[in-house]
C-alpha cells in the first residue's frame, strides 16, 4: 500500500498484476478490497467480473462485467482501507486519524506505540507516517483481533513496519524493552488512565501521548492522571461536515414591476392580478450549489493530548 | 521486538543546537515567535533583552524563567521537581474542596493591593526573583484570601505572567508552525487551520517516497508540511504559472537539513507541460537565482518585528545547518554550502515525473479559482492517485467538483469542512472553550481515474 517498494509505486505505466490488492469502487460509499487472482471472479449487483480482465490494465481504470455494469479499480491507500476494512471493533475515521498523526508529530523514522489495535484502522495511517525507517508497536489483549490485524498488515504490505503484540496494556503496561524509545504513544482503551503511567515510561522527554475516549468521564480521569508527569494537556473534538453539490435551476423570482429605479422593463406579459406575487421564471442558467449533507457523524470521541515533561 | 535502535534523523532531534530554528512560547501561548538560536540572538520580554544562548543544547520542551544574572537579565532553565508536581496536585484537590467558597464579598476597587510600584522596584533592587515578587503581591493582597481557589489561581497566573514570565522551548513542526500562523497571521496561510492541514496530508496520501505536486500559494506551509512527512525522500514540487515562483518563507521556520531541503523544489508549469525533457534547460539558471532571495523575504521581517521589534529574525542568512559554524566543523565542511529549499527541480526528476506522473497533488490557492488550476495540473498526476484542494471559500470547490464530475476526470469526490473544538478539562469544571475558530476552510478530495477517451496528454 505504501510506496516503500519502488516497483509498486503509482505511475502512468503501472499495470494491475496478479496478486495485487485493489479497491473495487462502485460508488463513494460502496467499495471493497480484493486481492487480484488470475482465476477468480468478483460478483456484485452489476454482474460477474473476471479478474483476468483486470490484469494488465492501469490502476484507476473502469472495468466491465459480463452484463456491462462497471466498477473502478483503485490502488489502496490508508484512507480507502479505513473505508473497506472489516470492522472487528469500533474504528477511528479520517478526521480523528489525521489530527492524531499531526498532533503526535509523527515523521519518517519515529517509533510509536499503540493500544488497542482494534481493527487496525489507525495503525495503517501510523505506519504510513513513520515509514520507511520507523516502527509501530501495537498491542491488543484480544488474541484473535491481534491475529486478524497481523493478517491485514500482511495483506496491505505493512508487516515490516508494524509489530502486533498480544498484551493486557491496562494491567501490565507496555513491555519493558520499549522503555524510553517512543516518540509517541496512542491509547484507545476503556480505562486509559491505567495505561498512562506506563506510557510515560515509554516516551522520550517531550514525546506526545494521545488518548481517544468516547466519554467525557474517561477524559476527566485521564487528564487528572496526566498532570503528574505530563504538561500541555489539551482535549479536542474533531468532526467533519460534508457537502452535497448539485446543479440547480433557480427560479428567478422577479417582481412583476421590476425593481424600482432600475429601468428594466419586463418583456413578458404578466397578468395584473399577480402583481403581488413573485414571478416564476425558469429561464435562468443552472447554478452549481452546495449544501451540507443532512446527516453526519455527531460524535466519535475526545482526543486528549499531552507531552511528557522534561525533567533532565 | 528487540531491534529498538532507530537512528534519529536531524529532523527528529530533540535537543537544540546552535543555528537551529525554535518556536518560543512566552507565557502559555500569549506570545509565540520563531527564532534562530545563535550566540548573538536575543528575545525581548517586557522591556528587557534576554540572550538566547542558554537555550542552546537544551531539550525541546524545556521551560525557562527570567532572572537577574550577574551579567544582566538572563533566561534560566526551570526543572520541575517531583515535589513541585505534588504541590500542584495538592492545589488541585484544594480546588475541589473549596468549592463552597464564592465571590459574593469581593470588592474590586484597586485598593486591595497594598504594595506600590515603588515597593516592587525596591524588592527588585534587593535582588528578589520574579516568583518572590508574586508571593509578596499575594501576601499584600487584602482580597486574595477570600477569593475562590479558582480565582486565586487566576490571580497568581496573571501576576506570574507579568513579574515571572516563562519561556517554553518548542519544536517547529507542521503542527506548531500551522497553529502559530493561524493564531497570529491567519491571512498569510489562507486561514488554513491545523486540522484542515492534517486532512490535506491524509487525503493526498503523503508518505515517504512520494512525488507530491503542490500549488502552494500560502507561503510554503503546505510545502513544509509535506517535506516533513517525506523525511528526505521523494520530492515536493511546487509549480507555478508565470515568472515568479510562490514564496516559501514558512519553510524556513522548520528545522530542515540539507537532505530535506534538497527534496523541496520548484518548477514552472510551462516546463512540466513541455513535451521534451530538454526544453526546460533554457531558463534553469533564472529559477535558481530566483529561488530564495525574492522580495517575499520581506514578510519574514515583519513576522519577527511585529513581535515587539525582535532583532532575532528568521531572515537571518544562516538558514540551514550547523555545518556552517566554524567552531564545530572541519575545513571541508566550511566549503560546504547549505542547500536552500526551493531550487529548480533536477532534470532526472522532471523526466521521471513526465514518464510516471506524480503520486499526489495538493492545491492551496485561497485567492484563485480552483477549477482553473486543477484542470491544468491534474494531467501530471498518475492514474488512481489522490488529490486534494484547499479553499477558504466553498463555492469555488463546488464548481470545481461539478466540473470534475462532468468531465469524468475523477471519482470519490467529496467536499468536507472540518470542525475543531477544544475543551477545558478540570475537576467539576469541564466544558468546551468559550471561544472557538468557526472556520478552518474547505477541502475537496478525490481520486484521478484513467479515462480511455482522454488518455493522459
Ligand atoms: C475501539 S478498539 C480500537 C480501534 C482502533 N483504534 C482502530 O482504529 O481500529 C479498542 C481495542 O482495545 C482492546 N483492549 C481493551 N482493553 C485492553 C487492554 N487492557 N489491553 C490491550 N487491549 C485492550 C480491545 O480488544 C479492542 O480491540
Amino acid at each position: 500500500m505504501l510506496l516503500t517498494d519502488s516497483t509498486k509505486k503509482l505511475s502512468f505505466n503501472r499495470k494491475i498484476s496478479d496478486g495485487d490488492l485493489v479497491i473495487v469502487y462502485e460508488k463513494h460509499d460502496t467499495m471493497k478490497a480484493v486481492k487480484v487472482s488470475e482465476k477468480s471472479v468478483l460478483e456484485n449487483r452489476f454482474g460477474v467480473f473476471k479478474h483476468s480482465d483486470w490484469i494488465g490494465k492501469p490502476f484507476g481504470c473502469k472495468v466491465s462485467s459480463h452484463k456491462g455494469g462497471f466498477v473502478y479499480l483503485l490502488a489502496p491507500t490508508p484512507e480507502l482501507w479505513t473505508l473497506v476494512l472489516s470492522h472487528r471493533t469500533q474504528i477511528l475515521y479520517i478526521a480523528d486519524i489525521s489530527f492524531v498523526v499531526m498532533y503526535l508529530e509523527l515523521i519518517p523514522g519515529c517509533v510509536v506505540l499503540e493500544s488497542g489495535t482494534g481493527s487496525g484502522s489507525l495503525t495503517t495511517s501510523l505506519a504510513r507516517a513513520i515509514a520507511p525507517m520507523g516502527h509501530v508497536y501495537t498491542f491488543d489483549f484480544h488474541e484473535q483481533r491481534a491475529e486478524a490485524a497481523r493478517a491485514d498488515f500482511e495483506k496491505t504490505g505493512l508487516s515490516s513496519l508494524v509489530t502486533v503484540g498480544v498484551r493486557d496494556i491496562q494491567g501490565e503496561g507496555f513491555p519493558k524493552d520499549l522503555v524510553g524509545v517512543a516518540d509517541a504513544v496512542f491509547l484507545d482503551l476503556p480505562q486509559p488512565w491505567l495505561a498512562i503511567p506506563s506510557a510515560g515510561e515509554m516516551l522520550k522527554p517531550d514525546g506526545v501521548l494521545c488518548s481517544f475516549s468516547p466519554c467525557i468521564e474517561q477524559v476527566q480521569r485521564s487528564s487528572e492522571t496526566l498532570t503528574s508527569k505530563f504538561t500541555d494537556i489539551r482535549t479536542f473534538e474533531v468532526l467533519l461536515r460534508t457537502y452535497e453539490v448539485r446543479e440547480v435551476k433557480m427560479d428567478q423570482c422577479q417582481s412583476e414591476e421590476g425593481t424600482p429605479g432600475s429601468h428594466r422593463p419586463s418583456k413578458r406579459k404578466h397578468r395584473a392580478s399577480e402583481a403581488s406575487h413573485w414571478q416564476q421564471d425558469s429561464s435562468g442558467s443552472p447554478v452549481v450549489m452546495a449544501r451540507p449533507s443532512s446527516e453526519a457523524r455527531g460524535h466519535t470521541g475526545y482526543l486528549t493530548f499531552a507531552r511528557l515533561r522534561c525533567v533532565e | 521486538m528487540s531491534t529498538i535502535e532507530h537512528e534519529n534523523s536531524s529532523q527528529n532531534r530533540r535537543i537544540t543546537w546552535e543555528g537551529c530554528s525554535v518556536l518560543l512560547d512566552i507565557n502559555d501561548g500569549d506570545r509565540l515567535l520563531f527564532s534562530r538560536l545563535t550566540a548573538g540572538s536575543i528575545v525581548k520580554i517586557g522591556n528587557k533583552n534576554y540572550p538566547l544562548q542558554p537555550l542552546i543544547g537544551c531539550p525541546f520542551g524545556s521551560l525557562f524563567q527570567v532572572e537577574n544574572g550577574i551579567n544582566g537579565p538572563c533566561l534560566s532553565r526551570v526543572i520541575p521537581t517531583p515535589e513541585a508536581n505534588n504541590n500542584t496536585e495538592d492545589k488541585r484537590e484544594g480546588a475541589v474542596k473549596d468549592e463552597s467558597r464564592d465571590n459574593r464579598a469581593l470588592i474590586d476597587n484597586n485598593t486591595a493591593q497594598t504594595l506600590t510600584g515603588e515597593d516592587i522596584e525596591g524588592l527588585r533592587r534587593q535582588g528578589a526573583s520574579g516568583n518572590e515578587i508574586v508571593e509578596a503581591l499575594i501576601a499584600n493582597s487584602a482580597t486574595f484570601e477570600n477569593k475562590t481557589a479558582f480565582s486565586q489561581e487566576k490571580y497568581r497566573l496573571k501576576k506570574q505572567k507579568k513579574y515571572a514570565p516563562k519561556v517554553l522551548l518548542r519544536r517547529p513542526f507542521a503542527r506548531s508552525v500551522c497553529d502559530t500562523y493561524f493564531k497570529k497571521y491567519p491571512a498569510r496561510i489562507g486561514f488554513l487551520r491545523v486540522d484542515t492541514l492534517s486532512l490535506l496530508l491524509s487525503f493526498a496520501n503523503v508518505t515517504a517516497q512520494s512525488d507530491v505536486l503542490v500549488v502552494d500559494m500560502i507561503g510554503g506551509l503546505i510545502t513544509g508540511a509535506v517535506a516533513e512527512r517525506l523525511g528526505g525522500t521523494g520530492y515536493v514540487c511546487n509549480t507555478y504559472r508565470g515568472d515568479s515562483p510562490h514564496s516559501l518563507e514558512i519553510v524556513r521556520m522548520f528545522n530542515f537539513g540539507d537532505e530535506i531541503n534538497r527534496r523541496i523544489v520548484r518548477l514552472p508549469l510551462t516546463e512540466l507541460s513541455a513535451s521534451h525533457v530538454g526544453d526546460s534547460k533554457g531558463n534553469g539558471h533564472l529559477q535558481v537565482a530566483d529561488s530564495i532571495e525574492n522580495p517575499s523575504n520581506q514578510s519574514d521581517v515583519t513576522l519577527s518585528s511585529i513581535q515587539s521589534d525582535q532583532p532575532v529574525s528568521m531572515e537571518a542568512t544562516t538558514v540551514a545547518s550547523e555545518d556552517e559554524k566554524p567552531d564545530t566543523v572541519t575545513v571541508v565542511a566550511k566549503v560546504h554550502k547549505a542547500v536552500q529549499p526551493g531550487e529548480k527541480a533536477p532534470e532526472d526528476a522532471i523526466k521521471s515525473w513526465k514518464e510516471n506522473g506524480f503520486s499526489s497533488l495538493i492545491i492551496a490557492a485561497p485567492d484563485a479559482d480552483a477549477w482553473n488550476i486543477v484542470k491544468e495540473v491534474l494531467p501530471f498526476l498518475s492514474f488512481s492517485a489522490p488529490f486534494v484542494i484547499y479553499h477558504q471559500y466553498l463555492q469555488p470547490l463546488a464548481t470545481c467538483m461539478h466540473n470534475l464530475q462532468v468531465e469524468k476526470m475523477a471519482i470519490g469526490l467529496q467536499i468536507t469542512e472540518p470542525w475543531l473544538r477544544e475543551y477545558q478539562v478540570l475537576p467539576s469544571r469541564t466544558h468546551p472553550h468559550m471561544q472557538m475558530s468557526a472556520s478552518g476552510g474547505y477541502v475537496l478530495s478525490g481520486t484521478k481515474i484513467y479515462n480511455e477517451d482522454q488518455p493522459n496528454k
